[in-house]
C-alpha cells in the first residue's frame, strides 16, 4: 500500500536525459522554474509547455507516471484557484451573497494552475531521471565552492544521501509494523482524530526505536570502515561533462533568454 | 473446516516500472489442526503468502476461503478472520511498543473486546506459556535479550487464542539454544491445543524434525507440497532452487554409496540412528 507513493521516485529508463550530468539537471530545473514564473503572455507559456513536452518525451518516462505525482497536490491546487477566484479585484463577471467572481480572478486562476501544474511536472523530470545518490553528487560538487565559507557540504551531501537512501527502508519498515499490528488487531483506519492519534502509537514507538538502532548500526558500520568526513575523499566515478551536457546547458540558456525575451516584446 | 487458496495470483506495485509477480496461480488446501513448513529461497513468495491468509494482502485475483467463506467477500469481517489466523511477523520483537510486557502482550486481546482483565488473564497465560519469569512481566520490553523479546511478541499473538498461528522465519537470528526454545514451544502449542501451526523457515533441520507436510515454493508458485520424507526425495532439485535436504540424509545417501544398505528417505537424526542401528545390528547378526 506503501509502495506505491511516485512523487520523488526515480524512473529506471535508458535516455539521455537520464544520462545527462545531474548538476545539468539541477541548473536546468532551477531555470526552468525561474522561467515559468517569467513567462507572460500565449507565447511565453507556449515555450514552456513545448519546451517541458520535449523533455518529457526524451525522457522515455510514461507520461501516466508523471501524472500520478500530480494527484499528491490537488488539494493545493484547488484552494490557490479558489483564491484567485474569489480575492482578485478587478471587473465582476458573477457575483452572489459575498462572494465576486471577476475576470481578472479568472484568469490569474487559470495561470496560477497552469504553472503550478507545469512547476511539478518539471521538478519531477529531475527526480523520476536521476537518482538520489547522482543528485546528492551533483549538489556536492556544484556547491563546493562553499566549503571557502566554511560551509561543511560534504557532511551535508552525506546526510543528504544517507536521509533519501532511508526513505524506502522506512516506509517498508512503516508498513511491515503496521501489518503486524494490525495482524494484532489494532485498527488505523476509524475513529475520531483524537483516536487514531492514539492508534498511531503502537506504530510510531517501533517506528523510532528502528530508526535509531538503523541510525547507530550505520554509524558503527561507517566507522568500521575508516569514513572520517570529506577531506581527502575521492570519488570512484568523479563527475565529469560530456558533450551533451554543453549542448543541454546551450538548449536550457537559450531556453531562459527567448523566454525572457519574449517578456519585454 | 479449513483454509483454500484458490488460484491466487499477486502482483506487486501493478503497472509501474517496479512490478513484480509475487505469486503465480496457488491452489493449497490447509486442514485444521495441520503442521506446515513452508520452505524457500529469499523472494521466492513464502511471507507474500502467508500475508494473504489473514488478509492483509489482498490478492490480485483469485480467492481464499477461510471454513468456506470467501474472504473477500464485502460482508466478511476481516477483523475477525485476524483474530482467528494469529500471524507472527518475522522479527516479531520489533513491533514491541508498551511500556511494559505485560501491557504489551495485552494489546491483541484488548483489541479484541475483551475486558482488562479477561485480557489480563490471557496474558498471564500467554506469557506462562512462552516461559517467562514472572518477575520480568512489569519491566520494559526494551530490557529483554533477543530471545526473550520474541518470546514476548509471539505471546502477544498467542494471548489472542488463534485457531491458525503462522510464524514467519520464528527463529531468525537466535543462537541454538534460542532456537529450540522456539520451535519447543510451537510444538507444544500444536500438540496441546490442536493449533494449526504454519512454519515459514529455510533451516530444513527446523522443517524436517517438526513439521508433517511441506510446501516448497520457488519464484512464487508451489513445487512440492507433500510429507518430509518424499520432499527430501527430490533433493537435487531442492539444491537448484538454493534449498537442501537435512545433513542426515545426504550422509544417508553417502553411506548407501559406500556399500552400507540403508534407507536414504531418512530427515532427522532420530530417525537416522534407528536406521543405523538397525543396519549395523542386522549385519552383526
Amino acid at each position: 500500500m506503501l509502495r506505491d507513493i511516485t512523487i520523488g521516485q526515480y524512473y529506471p529508463a535508458d535516455s539521455v536525459i537520464h544520462r545527462l550530468d545531474p548538476r545539468v539537471k539541477l541548473f536546468a530545473t532551477l531555470i526552468y522554474v525561474i522561467s515559468l514564473f517569467c513567462a507572460k503572455g500565449v507565447f511565453g507559456f507556449g515555450i514552456s509547455v513545448l519546451f517541458l513536452a520535449v523533455v518529457i518525451r526524451l525522457s522515455k518516462v510514461p507520461f501516466k507516471f508523471m501524472v500520478k505525482g500530480l494527484k499528491a497536490i490537488m488539494i493545493l491546487m484547488i484552494i490557490t484557484a479558489a483564491f484567485n477566484v474569489f480575492l482578485t479585484p478587478g471587473e465582476v463577471l458573477v457575483s452572489f451573497w459575498i462572494f465576486k467572481i471577476t475576470k481578472e480572478g479568472l484568469k490569474n486562476a487559470v495561470m496560477m494552475t497552469a504553472r503550478l501544474i507545469f512547476l511539478i511536472l518539471g521538478t519531477s523530470i529531475m527526480t523520476l531521471t536521476t537518482t538520489p545518490n547522482q543528485l546528492t553528487d551533483g549538489l556536492e560538487k556544484a556547491l563546493r565552492p562553499l566549503n571557502k565559507i566554511k560551509i561543511p557540504v560534504h557532511a551535508i551531501a552525506m546526510m543528504m544521501s544517507i536521509a533519501l537512501r532511508f526513505i524506502p527502508i522506512l516506509v517498508e519498515e512503516t508498513d511491515k509494523i503496521m501489518k503486524a499490528q494490525m495482524a494484532r488487531g489494532a485498527d488505523f483506519e476509524s475513529g475520531n482524530l483524537l483516536k487514531r492519534v492514539k492508534n498511531m502509537i503502537p506504530l510510531l514507538v517501533p517506528l523510532f526505536v528502528s530508526a535509531f538502532r538503523r541510525a547507530d548500526d550505520l554509524a558503527m558500520a561507517m566507522e568500521a570502515r575508516c569514513y572520517h568526513g570529506g577531506e581527502g575523499r575521492t570519488k570512484m566515478k568523479p563527475l565529469t561533462y560530456a558533450r551533451r551536457d554543453y549542448i543541454a546547458y546551450t538548449v536550457i540558456v537559450t531556453f531562459l533568454a527567448v523566454t525572457l525575451l519574449l517578456r519585454w516584446i | 473446516m479449513s483454509i483454500i487458496v484458490d488460484k491466487v495470483n499477486y502482483v506487486y506495485s501493478e503497472g509501474t516500472a517496479y512490478e513484480i509477480k509475487a505469486l503465480s496461480d496457488i491452489n493449497l488446501k490447509i486442514e485444521d489442526g495441520e503442521f506446515i513448513g513452508i520452505i524457500g529461497h529469499t523472494g521466492s513468495g513464502k511471507s507474500t503468502l502467508i500475508q494473504h491468509l489473514n488478509g492483509l494482502i489482498k490478492a490480485t485475483s483469485g480467492t481464499i476461503y477461510f471454513h468456506g467463506q470467501d474472504i473477500y467477500d464485502k460482508d466478511f469481517d476481516l477483523r475477525e478472520l485476524r483474530n482467528r489466523v494469529g500471524l507472527v511477523f518475522q522479527y516479531p520483537e520489533h513491533q514491541l511498543f508498551e511500556t511494559t510486557i505485560f501491557d504489551d502482550v495485552c494489546f491483541g486481546p484488548m483489541n479484541q473486546g475483551l475486558t482488562k482483565e479477561e485480557a489480563g488473564l490471557r496474558a498471564f497465560e500467554a506469557l506462562k506459556s512462552v516461559g517467562i519469569p514472572e518477575e520480568l512481566y512489569y519491566q520494559s520490553p526494551f530490557d529483554l535479550s533477543g530471545g526473550q523479546k520474541r518470546r514476548v511478541a509471539i505471546a502477544g499473538v498467542l494471548a489472542m487464542k488463534p485457531e491458525v498461528l503462522i510464524l514467519d522465519e520464528p527463529t531468525a537470528g537466535l543462537d541454538p539454544g534460542g532456537r529450540d526454545e522456539i520451535l519447543d514451544l510451537i510444538t507444544r502449542m500444536h500438540r496441546e491445543r490442536g493449533m494449526t501451526v504454519i512454519l515459514v523457515s529455510h533451516s530444513m533441520e527446523d522443517v524436517a524434525k517438526y513439521v508433517k507436510r511441506i510446501i516448497v515454493m520457488n519464484q512464487g508458485s508451489v513445487m512440492f507440497d507433500d510429507v518430509p520424507k518424499e520432499v527430501f526425495k527430490h533433493y537435487k532439485e531442492l539444491e537448484t532452487i538454493g534449498l537442501a535436504a537435512p545433513q542426515v540424509t545426504y550422509l544417508m545417501h553417502e553411506l548407501r554409496e559406500k556399500g552400507l544398505p540403508v534407507s536414504t528417505d531418512v530427515t532427522t537424526v532420530a530417525e537416522a540412528r534407528a536406521e543405523l542401528l538397525r543396519v549395523l545390528l542386522g549385519e552383526r547378526r
